[in-house]
């Protein structure tokens, strides 16, 4: 790779972020597609490995007496603070990693050159797991009211529409060509979503350009269609999910929101959601808040209320709220825009769909709602996660918002979605890694026209395929309070929204719960099952032994064998028994040296691997920590973790890693 | 003095609001000499309805027309609506409600009255002496004896009669020891860290007043705290208040102690909030929770005001270095404020509970809350005697059993498979220790026990709780034993509200125990598996 100016550095330390005493001394790669930090310690030789596409900024600091530092933040929230001994070396690998992290062409993206090892029919079918004409089947369409129209086909009319869309039956070809050209880069309404239960509709589109006075009879008449669409209401809404300010603002440039008395039976409303760079400025200041070091509770409380992070995650959920009532309590259909229709009207579209669908809060169900409110209808992931260089001003956290959303509501309804955060957590870490085609470009055609889907592996394949990592225990379909809407209280709780520490603080791992419910709930089960085949194996033997010898059968209690799977409850104590350090700034306890501490913690890790069933564990889930947050292991408690991407594209890594 | 005296009027018909989501109760209202009552009509299917007078935190009355509201705001944070037909009524029972919550003779109080089935008086007093801990004590090492010095309860009226203490040291010492010690709290045995061979001890803080005196007595014991770990053991006075207030203490004839006479000892301060202004945190979180209008921001802000969470982070914080002091630098820790009867016992509870896995069990549990807390002298009466929603004026409460239970919530969610048992306890806990039938929270000592004659009057709660019914509300169904010390993180980002308790009565409880549902149903279903493996024949033939 020309790129790099230094492919390897010895002697470089990194610093625990939490206790910054402590340093682990290693060997610094670069290579074509990661960053790779080897720790030299013998016996764990723990390495770190961050995607160059996960960079999101490097800050070389001045120099110090024991080296160069250098901070790498990425998009995930990993924070890699390396000291280098050379200033030069520093310099090199900055450089470096600089051009590395901003790729200008796609082709230099690694999803091109990630193999799997899958060939070419697997690799086909991974595509077609996630089919969204099977979804508006499964909505019911085709119907009296709806169609598929292909008034879009070679995107004729909007180029960051899907060519397949579902439009009102009465709105013809000229009525939605009118339409399109009266709205903001011609995103006509279109629908999302179709409540079958009553025919009430959510569609979706951008700003009409209706200025200060202007209209638009096709636009109307449009409007007027998803209206007669829904037989049981006289009405719809028209969301605009701007602040009012925006909107007005926007009057001026010859755009703007629709006018009341224009347009026959709309219901208008505004739904203050603010605009990407309100958002974009919002994480970064919680971002500051979570890299404070030794905050106060109320410096953090505080830095966490200034950034408005949570309150901006409330409004996106209000919204959504909004329209699944609107959809299902009072039956009337809902047209939700903000200016380009590809943000903010995503996020909350996919909000109201998850709350009014039990289907898309299953495992299969929550890919399809991905595919169908943000990659089909063209939300701009290229610009907004910044997968190429670009303007940095596009870039937004978009999607991740839309995500912390759903762990809002698995926190308040645990029971309720058939997946857990750690699937949350991976979709977000994959929208950044562009490790597989789903997420490139930023439209459904720049897709094709690249030829993704023969270039490239698609995640929701992988997914599925590693679909027992994912599951949440709890998940009862059956319940009447997790079937159908989901009903949020009447009176508002700002209390409930909550700081997402598994997300933001995901790579600090002292700061995590030690001890995973979800994964012993998984082993609990794994193994119920496992003994019901093993009881059903004996008894079909039992009932061959008395066929053969009806008198002899002495029957002997047996004890139950010891169970294999019993060590998964202790198996995370590894990390559970480190103390951190209590003693804040004040050297309580000056006589012993830290060195000695250690010793200490490598006596009770010992211990510990005596007891559990698994002594690689915890060296395993930090070994991958660096690509991937891959605590997730199989809850057997034998082998390692059988999930990652990083773990199985080793191979490939490796082939790079040697050449580079 | 009678009830009745208090009672104006009996009875009247009223109908119970009992927040957002349950449906109003109508019926009649019946006030006795310790309950509220609400019975429904004969054609009602619902229960009996049942309030202990003495849970009535704060009382509010509005009047109509020709009816009154009662807003009840209980000591477990609920909040309760009475309308009540006819005024004359309504405020009659609005002050006879005020009358009797507010009572503060202790015999005259529902636990001496309190007479369930199935359960037998003096049961369940006998789990938890501090004989049963020496014995444990004693298998581990023979540094220390049990002393009876206390006897009469006239070394120090809130020791329990039996102590655990060096066995070098002679009952005279001790009790010239508890001369130099606030309220007379020598340094005791609170914990035997077997591994490490070291000890937690807890006191109050030494007399030395402003002249600086010395006390040969404590001086030796704390010597021989540190001879009976090990020779050459080092021992750190874990000081609960700022270095500033222990100077100041001075002024007032207490203290901390001196570096030169304690030789081996080194002081450390870490100051953790107590008495009002902890009390006053508490009042403002529950006032934030309990307003849903606020936007998210002016939450946040709030939470932080009440700095409710700050105090988490600080006894948390307090109870690890002591926990580490012993594991992992093999010292001895001596804790003590100024009384010792406050943030000392939180911080060595908490420390046994991190070390400790056998104070991680249901049975270990209830006895490190009877030992450390209701037998070392934690004043219940005084610091529970509201909760947070009086208007009174507070005087001594303030909230340190909760900030105890709170940390211990805080474990929980960390280490969620290491305790078991589970939020339920807490909660009950909490609730008991405010207002409770049963006599273990009563008074303030165990000599004030003694007097009230608490022990063969009243039902132990220990009884209560540990009957085979209350079992699946207070376990934990994750439970796997962990032998190992559960060092939290005190980071600001892994300390949360505990919900279950602030929010209890605000959020709507079924998610959470339609969740917990599944969770016992996955065990059980474990459970009953493996229970259900045919036995199969050892002189199996070969097939």
């Amino acid at each position: 790779m020309e790129h790099i100016r230094t492919p390897k550095v010895e002697n470089v330390r990194l610093v625990d972020r939490i206790s910054s005493k402590k340093a682990a001394l290693g060997t610094l790669y670069l290579t074509a597609t990661h960053v790779i930090f080897v720790e030299n310690a013998p016996d764990t030789r723990k390495e770190t490995w961050i995607l160059h596409s996960q960079i999101s900024t490097i800050e070389k600091q001045a120099t110090a007496a024991t080296g160069c530092p250098l901070l790498i933040r990425c998009k995930n929230f990993q924070l890699l603070q390396l000291i280098i001994p050379q200033e030069r070396d520093c310099h090199d690998v900055y450089i470096s990693l600089i051009r590395l992290a901003r790729p200008v062409k796609y082709e230099e993206l690694y999803c091109f050159s990630f193999n799997p090892k899958l060939d070419k029919e697997e690799r086909e079918q991974g595509w077609m797991l996630i089919d969204l004409s099977e979804e508006y089947k499964r909505m019911g369409l085709p119907n009296n009211f709806w169609q598929l129209s292909d008034v879009n086909r070679d995107y004729r009319v909007c180029d960051s529409y899907p060519t397949e869309l579902y439009v009102p039956k009465s709105a013809t070809a000229h009525i939605i060509v009118g339409s399109s050209k009266f709205r903001s880069r011609r995103r006509f309404p279109a629908l999302s979503y179709y409540y079958r239960d009553n025919h009430a509709s959510i569609c979706r589109s951008s700003q009409p350009l209706s200025g200060f006075s202007a209209r638009c009879l096709e636009d109307e008449q449009m409007l007027q269609a998803i209206r007669k669409a829904n037989p049981g209401s006289d009405f719809i809404y028209v969301v605009d999910t701007r602040p009012k300010l925006n909107a007005m603002a926007n009057r001026a440039a010859g755009k703007g929101y629709e006018n009341e008395d224009n347009y026959s039976n709309i219901k208008f409303q505004f739904i203050g959601i603010e605009n990407i760079h309100v958002m974009r400025n919002s994480l970064q200041k919680m971002l500051e808040v979570c890299e404070l070091k030794s905050p106060s509770m109320s410096d953090f409380l505080w830095g966490l209320e200034n950034s408005g992070w949570l309150r901006h995650i409330k409004a996106i959920m209000d919204a959504g709220i909004f329209i699944a009532k609107a959809v299902s309590e009072e039956g009337v259909s809902v047209l939700v825009h903000c200016s380009d229709g590809w943000d903010r009207t995503a996020q909350v579209c996919s909000v109201a769909s998850l709350l009014l669908d039990p289907h898309y809060r299953t495992l299969k169900g929550f890919m399809v709602l991905i595919e169908k409110d943000w990659i089909s209808f063209g939300h701009k992931f290229n610009h907004r996660y910044g997968n190429l260089d670009g303007d940095p001003k596009e870039i937004s956290p978009v999607i991740d918002q839309f995500i912390e959303c759903v762990w809002q509501l698995m926190e308040q309804f645990p029971c309720a979605f058939e997946f857990n955060e750690r699937f949350l957590i991976h979709i977000q870490h994959h929208i950044y890694s562009c490790q597989f085609g789903n997420f490139l470009c930023n439209s459904q055609k720049e897709r094709q026209e690249l030829k993704i889907q023969e270039r490239t592996y698609s995640l929701w394949a992988h997914l599925w395929k590693n679909r027992a990592d994912y599951m949440n225990p709890l998940f009862r379909d059956d319940h009447s309070q997790t079937r159908g809407t989901l009903r949020l209280p009447t009176t508002p709780c700002n209390f409930l929204y909550k700081f997402w520490s598994g997300m933001y603080n995901r790579f600090e791992k002292g700061l995590q719960p030690r001890q995973s419910v979800t994964d012993y709930l998984m082993a609990v089960k794994e193994e119920t099952q496992q003994l019901e085949e093993e009881r059903e194996a004996l008894e079909e033997r039992l009932e061959k032994i008395q066929k053969v010898q009806l008198n002899h059968t002495k029957v002997k209690a047996k004890q139950s064998e010891p169970s294999k799977h019993s060590g998964f409850s202790t198996s995370d104590n590894s990390t559970a028994n480190t103390p951190q350090d209590y003693s804040g700034n004040m050297k309580s306890f000056p006589s012993r040296s830290p060195s000695q501490g250690d010793e200490d913690s490598a006596l009770i890790l010992t211990q510990d691997n005596l007891k559990s069933s698994d002594p690689d564990l915890s060296a395993n889930s930090d070994q991958e920590s660096g690509v991937e947050d891959l605590s997730c292991r199989s809850p057997s408690g034998g082998e390692c973790a059988p999930s990652e991407d990083s773990g199985k594209d080793r191979d490939s890594d490796e082939a790079v890693f040697l050449t580079a | 003095m009678e009830f009745s005296d208090l009672i104006r009027t009996g009875r009247a018909q009223a109908k119970l609001l009992r927040g957002p989501e349950a449906p109003p109760l109508r019926g009649t209202l019946c006030l006795t000499g310790h309950h509220l009552l609400l019975s429904p009509g004969p054609q009602a299917t619902s229960e009996l309805w049942l309030l202990l007078l003495r849970s009535v935190d704060s009382i509010e009355k509005r009047v109509a027309s020709d009816s009154g509201t009662i807003t009840l705001r209980c000591k477990d944070l609920r909040v309760l609506q009475l309308e009540i037909e006819g005024v004359e009524a309504s405020l009659d029972i609005a002050r006879s409600i005020e009358a009797l919550s507010s009572l503060e003779s202790v015999i005259t109080s529902f636990p001496f009255f309190y007479r369930p089935k199935g359960l037998r008086l003096g049961d369940a007093w006998h789990f938890h002496p501090p004989e049963r801990y020496y014995k444990r004590v004693a298998r581990e090492t023979n540094a220390w004896r049990l002393s009876e010095v206390n006897e009469d309860f006239s070394v120090c009226p809130s020791y329990p009669r039996a102590v655990i203490v060096p066995r070098s040291v002679d009952d005279g010492a001790l009790a010239r020891s508890a001369r130099f010690r606030q309220g007379g709290r020598f340094p005791v045995l609170s914990y035997h860290h077997a591994p490490s061979g070291t000890v937690l001890v807890r006191s109050s803080q030494p007399l030395t007043g402003p002249q600086k005196r010395r006390c040969a007595e404590d001086e030796e014991l704390l010597r021989a705290v540190l001879a009976g770990a090990r020779p050459g053991a080092r021992g750190f006075i874990v000081d609960t208040r700022s270095s500033q207030a222990a100077k100041q203490a001075r002024m007032t004839g207490g203290g901390t102690e001196a570096k030169t006479a304690y030789p081996g000892w080194k002081r450390l301060h870490r100051p953790l909030e107590r008495g009002q202004p902890l009390q006053e945190s508490f009042v403002r979180l529950v006032e934030a929770c309990g307003d849903p209008q606020q936007s998210t921001d002016s939450w946040l802000r709030r939470l932080e005001g009440c700095c409710w969470l700050a105090h988490v982070k600080e006894a948390l914080s307090t109870a690890c270095l002591a926990a580490q002091g012993m594991e992992r630098e093999g010292a001895c820790i001596l804790v003590h404020g100024a009384e010792g009867t406050d943030s000392t016992l939180l911080v060595t509870s908490l420390a046994q509970l991190i070390l400790d896995p056998l104070s991680r069990t249901m049975a270990g549990f209830q006895e490190l809350v009877e030992r450390e807390w209701i037998q070392a002298g934690h004043p219940f009466q005084l610091r529970c005697a509201h909760s947070a929603f009086s208007h009174a004026r507070p005087k001594h409460e303030a909230p340190t059993f909760l900030l105890f239970l709170d940390c211990v919530w805080q474990l929980g969610r960390q280490f969620p498979l290491s305790l078991e048992f589970g939020e339920g306890l807490l909660l009950a806990l909490f609730e008991h220790a405010y207002a409770s039938p049963f006599g273990t929270f009563l008074c303030n000592s165990e000599k004030e026990r003694c007097l009230c004659e608490v022990r063969t009057r009243t039902h132990s709660l220990w009884s209560g709780l540990n009957q085979p019914k209350e079992q699946r509300k207070l376990r934990n169904p994750l439970y796997a034993p962990n032998p190992l010390a559960i060092w939290p993180s005190v980071e600001l980002q892994s300390l949360r509200l505990w919900q279950g308790l602030f929010l209890r009565w605000i959020r709507p409880p079924e998610p959470s125990e339609v969740a917990w549902e599944k969770v016992w149903q996955i065990v059980t279903d474990k459970e009953k598996t493996k229970l259900s493996q045919p036995t199969v024949s050892a002189s199996e033939p070969q097939l």
